[in-house]
């Protein structure tokens, strides 16, 4: 039976880390809103490691701040532990991490979902997506009601025909327990849409009875770390719970070496391709055959419970010789597990079949999020979600769509990447992926980001206005470090000696000071103390920044605007690339399946050449 | 686009010249300055075929050479345009009247490498095949062009990807530390980054200098014959050239300006250059052709300073051997069939030293194979020893070993480790710049082949 349900203009289907934020945003622009879950338990979980961030991942999350979404906000309500990673490496790559409190932040976000206005909030499997002359039109629950809907996100995650494997068992399922959507790959399958099949995996849960923790090494958070959201300025002073490091060791990789007959991987049965960063146990002893040990994190899933995840040891194995090689590692030698290690196949579409705008090329209306796009972590899925939900409301709202660039936002990069590269395993973001990460950094996410998400309306007014003083504080303050000229006084001179770095003999200016690599902005304030404003921490950071590295930075300008030339170059929609003389047939087939916006897009392309490019930039000259 | 013409083949190089003509009005061009033998319509004239005749002069109608004329029709040319070749035997200065002869009559000379550049842009050929074949036809000698074809096949290919690998070495394991801080990755220590970026400069330096070699090959080696005045510098020119090109005579200062001649001697490409004689003058003319001469000695590759044995040396003779201490040089004695020997130079302070008679060419060989020997250019040719010669992929070259230096100042300012990768990322994207690959990818790639990462 079914039965007309209601009417919406946004219909997400999936509420993970993707979902979630889709639906907020759009809710948020106005939209009337409406997101689906098979289980409503399941909201924003995190089905494998228990934490957000780290390199270029929290890059990602204060962007998403930035743009007026939930990540950062949520896992400031519910973490355990943060750290300042990379911090000896330089500001570009400095790196945020937090453990979750997992039940927490699921319920956090649930809470803030239901409270949403203009969303609503519905269990129930999505099985249908009725689309006409390519357009979208409706969707069906598997029990029968009917929505009208005018645009459409998935970000089924990796529900999509889920199955799990466990040395020889296999199942369908979703993660955790939660069905998987059986019947949304046909109706995908209907509408043309190619789908690939991925895999990944996860470690087995370990009761933190069992561990013998003095056997391990102890990694306590940060005292006074910074939180994610630049609205969550205070630093905290909650307690935190550690982390432990432990390593697997000959026995454990003999006990899989000699089972691995027994992983589905090895026998075939799995057909998924799985990430390269993100290798199982077993891999990582075939593959790095002579290393005699792997690092193993035992990280808390949460404080009201005693399950502990044992990252470094995802694996396929049999539970039987999973068991056997856990115990073998020191610490969890009477390791009780509470959920085995499993791997899960997934179906997911190759995203270089949407546009840059994340829309379905030629199904209007439809939009892509998350894992079913072919990338893997939350960080990534709330990304994608997050311009997902803006894309579709600015698209009913008909105004013109937003496309970060590469030299804007590592969301920009990550959505060029998929978008004209697509990717033949589980796609993560890593620092080395953005040619421009001294721009892209995670300190300076408010600067390039706030004015965006305050003109689409994701960022308040009272914010924007706190975060333009912010910005004129900083900009003053750098001007007088590079106006105030201070003399070589015997207390100055003192106070450099104090820090290793040699005498001045004549006056110098504050700004020069700061740029010797021994010198930071607190030596600063007291070698001067002439401000007339009250600078926060992150502003006094932003001032060293800035200053301290401004040369590179302004080298990395220079080849942002070397790219920005190609970017520029606009190529019409509808040019037809088989009648441009000179292109190789590879170029002109992968040219045609892309669609690029621009020549700088149309570069990225793998297959596309140097040369091609060269023919297509003579060939657009021409035909002005 | 304008109909274009130039001489295709190289000046000096061998006997037959060639001019080119390429563009929609080719023929018509052609119809004015060549007198065929048969008569036919041109329309008629199918592609690809050779007809017999005559070009004139056409203000005074004067033959100026038998030629061949070989008609390409559009699209079926080189350039996809209407083309012709026309084949001539008359050497330079005919060569170069032909030219003039389609140029008064509404061609345009071409520009260095235009033809290919048509051929480009109708989509004949992309652009790493083009810059090839512009070597190719810029090639003077046999070798050269082997070099070419070596670059084209991938022996530059195979030396910048030795560079590639260390340099990306060092990145994947500066990239795998940043993005997996939390897994400890063993030798990512400035010492060992340092000891890289060295190994990398050194293997850049020397290919960097490969281009000195590839320029010898293409453009050849710069020699200047110098002396003083009447030692017979013209004659030996002459007998290189075996032609009477330069005006020879018996008083001093015949040769006023420098001359300039492409050789090939036994595959080596020598550009020569004749100077006038080196002396003290009050002729005014003469002065500004020695101090030319001084000055061809400057950017000379090669020198030959030549005296005469049958004269007692001189001091302006010794001055005239230390100027040219610091240059690849060889001593020619002319004027051995005189029989007497007053130079007396000591051979035990010399040896590169050959004795010869210029006029007779009695010990020519002599001078060429030591300068076969000092080119060596049989090492040249050896398989390991890539040569770039082309401008583009040398400068490429450069700037990756100014941004490889650049990475080491950073480490030893002691800057941190994700700026000092800013320039050699730099130095990758120069090197992909002439292999055209994306760095991205090659950095990502090498992470995961080396190291064992993740949950």
């Amino acid at each position: 039976m079914e039965h007309y349900a209601g009417e919406y203009d946004v219909a997400v289907i999936g509420a993970g880390h993707a979902g979630c934020e889709a639906a907020l945003a759009a809710a948020r622009m106005g939209m009337r809103t409406v997101i689906f879950s098979i289980s409503l338990e399941a909201i924003a979980n995190m089905p494998c490691n228990p934490h957000i961030g780290g390199s270029s991942k929290g890059h990602l999350v204060r962007e998403i701040d930035c743009l007026g979404g939930e990540m950062a906000k949520n896992i400031d309500k519910s973490f355990t532990q943060v750290r300042m990673l990379n911090t000896s490496k330089g500001p570009a790559v400095y790196s945020l991490r937090a453990q979750a409190d997992r039940k927490k932040y699921q319920s956090k976000m649930k809470y803030t979902l239901e409270n949403q206005e203009n969303l609503s909030v519905k269990q129930a499997e999505i099985i249908d997506i009725v689309v006409d002359k390519n357009k979208i039109k409706s969707i069906k629950t598997n029990i029968g009601a009917i929505y009208n809907i005018k645009t459409v996100i998935l970000a089924t995650g990796t529900y999509l025909k889920g199955k799990i494997h466990i040395g020889e068992i296999s199942f369908e399922s979703g993660p955790d327990g939660v069905f998987s959507a059986k019947e949304l790959s046909k109706c995908l399958n209907r509408l043309n849409i190619k789908l690939n099949r991925f895999k990944t995996g996860t470690p087995a849960r370990i009761n933190k009875n069992t561990i013998d923790f003095s056997k391990m090494e102890v990694q306590e958070g940060d005292k006074n770390s910074e939180l994610f959201s630049f609205e969550s300025e205070n630093i905290t002073s909650k307690k935190q719970l550690p982390c432990y490091l432990t390593y697997t060791n000959e026995e454990t990789h003999k006990i899989i070496r000699e089972n691995l007959k027994r992983s589905p991987m090895y026998a075939g049965e799995i057909l998924g391709t799985g990430p390269r960063y993100c290798p199982s146990i077993e891999d990582k002893v075939v593959r790095f055959s002579d290393k005699e040990r792997h690092q193993v994190f035992v990280e808390p899933m949460g404080e009201e419970t005693e399950e502990m995840y044992i990252q470094g040891m995802s694996s396929s194995l049999p539970e039987d010789v999973q068991i056997q090689m856990y115990r073998t590692i020191r610490g969890l030698e009477n390791a009780e597990f509470t959920r085995p290690a499993y791997a899960i196949e997934y179906d997911c579409i190759d995203p270089s079949e949407l546009k840059l705008t994340l829309e379905h090329k030629s199904i209007d209306g439809l939009f892509f999020a998350g894992q079913i796009n072919g990338t893997s972590g939350y960080e990534e899925a709330a990304a994608q979600g997050l311009i997902a939900g803006i894309n579709s409301s600015l698209k009913i709202k008909d105004k013109k769509q937003l496309i970060l660039d590469r030299s804007e936002a590592y969301i920009g990069v990550l959505i060029d990447d998929i978008v004209t590269k697509g990717t033949n395993e589980p796609y993560r973001m890593m620092t080395s992926r953005a040619e421009y990460r001294l721009l892209l950094r995670q300190d300076n996410a408010d600067l390039r980001l706030t004015k965006i998400g305050h003109e689409i309306g994701l960022i308040s007014d009272e914010r924007y206005e706190k975060f333009l003083r912010k910005k004129e504080r900083i900009e003053i303050e750098i001007k007088r470090l590079k106006e105030k000229v201070i003399k070589p006084t015997d207390s100055v001179n003192k106070i450099l000696e104090d820090n290793k770095s040699s005498k001045i003999n004549t006056g110098v200016k504050l700004s020069d000071l700061l740029r010797r690599t021994e010198i930071n902005y607190s030596i600063i304030e007291k070698l001067d103390n002439g401000m007339n404003i009250d600078l926060t921490k992150r502003e006094k950071q932003q001032v060293e920044i800035q200053i301290k590295y401004e040369g590179y930075i302004k080298l990395q300008e220079e080849q942002v605007e070397k790219f920005k030339k190609l970017e520029r170059k606009i190529i019409r929609k509808d040019i037809e690339y088989s009648k441009i003389k000179g292109l190789r047939l590879e170029a002109r087939q992968k040219l045609d399946k892309i669609r690029p916006t621009s020549v700088g897009q149309a570069s990225r392309i793998s297959g596309v050449s140097p040369a091609d490019i060269s023919v297509l930039l003579i060939y657009l000259q021409s035909n002005k | 686009m304008d109909t274009i013409a130039a001489i295709s083949t190289a000046t000096g190089a061998g006997g037959i010249g060639i001019i080119r003509m390429s563009g929609k009005d080719t023929f018509s061009i052609l119809r004015k300055i060549f007198r065929m033998k048969e008569n036919i319509e041109y329309d008629k004239i199918p592609g690809y075929t050779m007809k017999y005749g005559y070009i004139i002069n056409t203000n005074n109608l004067e033959k100026i050479d038998e030629v061949l004329v070989t008609f390409f029709k559009n699209p079926k040319s080189y350039t996809r345009e209407d083309m012709c070749e026309i084949n001539s035997h008359g050497g330079v200065v005919v060569e170069k009247l032909i030219l003039e002869q389609c140029l008064n009559n509404g061609a345009k000379l071409a520009e260095p490498g235009e033809f290919t550049k048509r051929a480009f842009l109708n989509g004949r050929i992309d652009l790493t095949q083009a810059e090839s074949i512009i070597d190719i036809i810029n090639s003077k000698t046999e070798k050269e062009s082997r070099a070419a074809i070596n670059q084209l096949e991938g022996g530059l290919a195979k030396k910048i990807k030795i560079i590639k690998d260390l340099i990306l070495d060092i990145l994947s394991d500066i990239e795998a530390t940043i993005d997996y801080p939390e897994y400890d990755i063993e030798g990512v220590t400035n010492t060992r980054i340092l000891s890289i970026l060295d190994k990398i400069s050194n293997n850049l330096t020397i290919l960097k200098n490969s281009f000195d070699n590839g320029k010898i090959l293409k453009d050849g080696i710069k020699t200047v014959i110098i002396g003083k005045p009447n030692v017979g510098k013209s004659s030996l020119l002459n007998a290189i050239l075996d032609e009477e090109r330069a005006i020879v005579s018996d008083v001093e200062g015949t040769t006023r300006d420098t001359i300039e001649e492409y050789v090939n001697i036994n595959g080596i490409c020598l550009k020569l250059i004749d100077t006038a004689g080196i002396r003290n003058t009050e002729n005014e003319i003469e002065e500004i052709g020695v101090q030319k001469a001084l000055q061809s000695l400057k950017n000379a590759d090669l020198v030959i300073v030549m005296f005469d044995i049958s004269k007692e040396m001189t001091k302006e003779d010794l001055e005239l051997l230390n100027k040219i201490k610091s240059k690849k040089s060889i001593i020619v004695l002319n004027k051995i069939d005189k029989n007497e020997n007053n130079f007396k130079l000591n051979m035990q302070k010399y040896d590169n030293v050959i004795e010869l008679s210029a006029q007779s060419k009695k010990g020519i060989d002599k001078l060429y194979q030591k300068i076969e020997k000092m080119y060596n250019l049989k090492d040249i040719e050896a398989e390991d020893r890539t040569i770039i010669t082309n401008i583009r992929h040398k400068r490429e070259i450069e700037d990756c070993l100014h941004n490889i230096k650049k990475a080491a100042n950073e480490i030893n300012k002691n800057m941190q480790i994700d700026i000092v990768s800013i320039y050699i990322k730099e130095a990758l994207e120069n090197l992909n710049n002439i292999t055209g690959e994306s760095v991205s990818e090659d950095i990502i790639n090498k992470i995961f082949s080396k190291f064992c990462l993740g949950k």
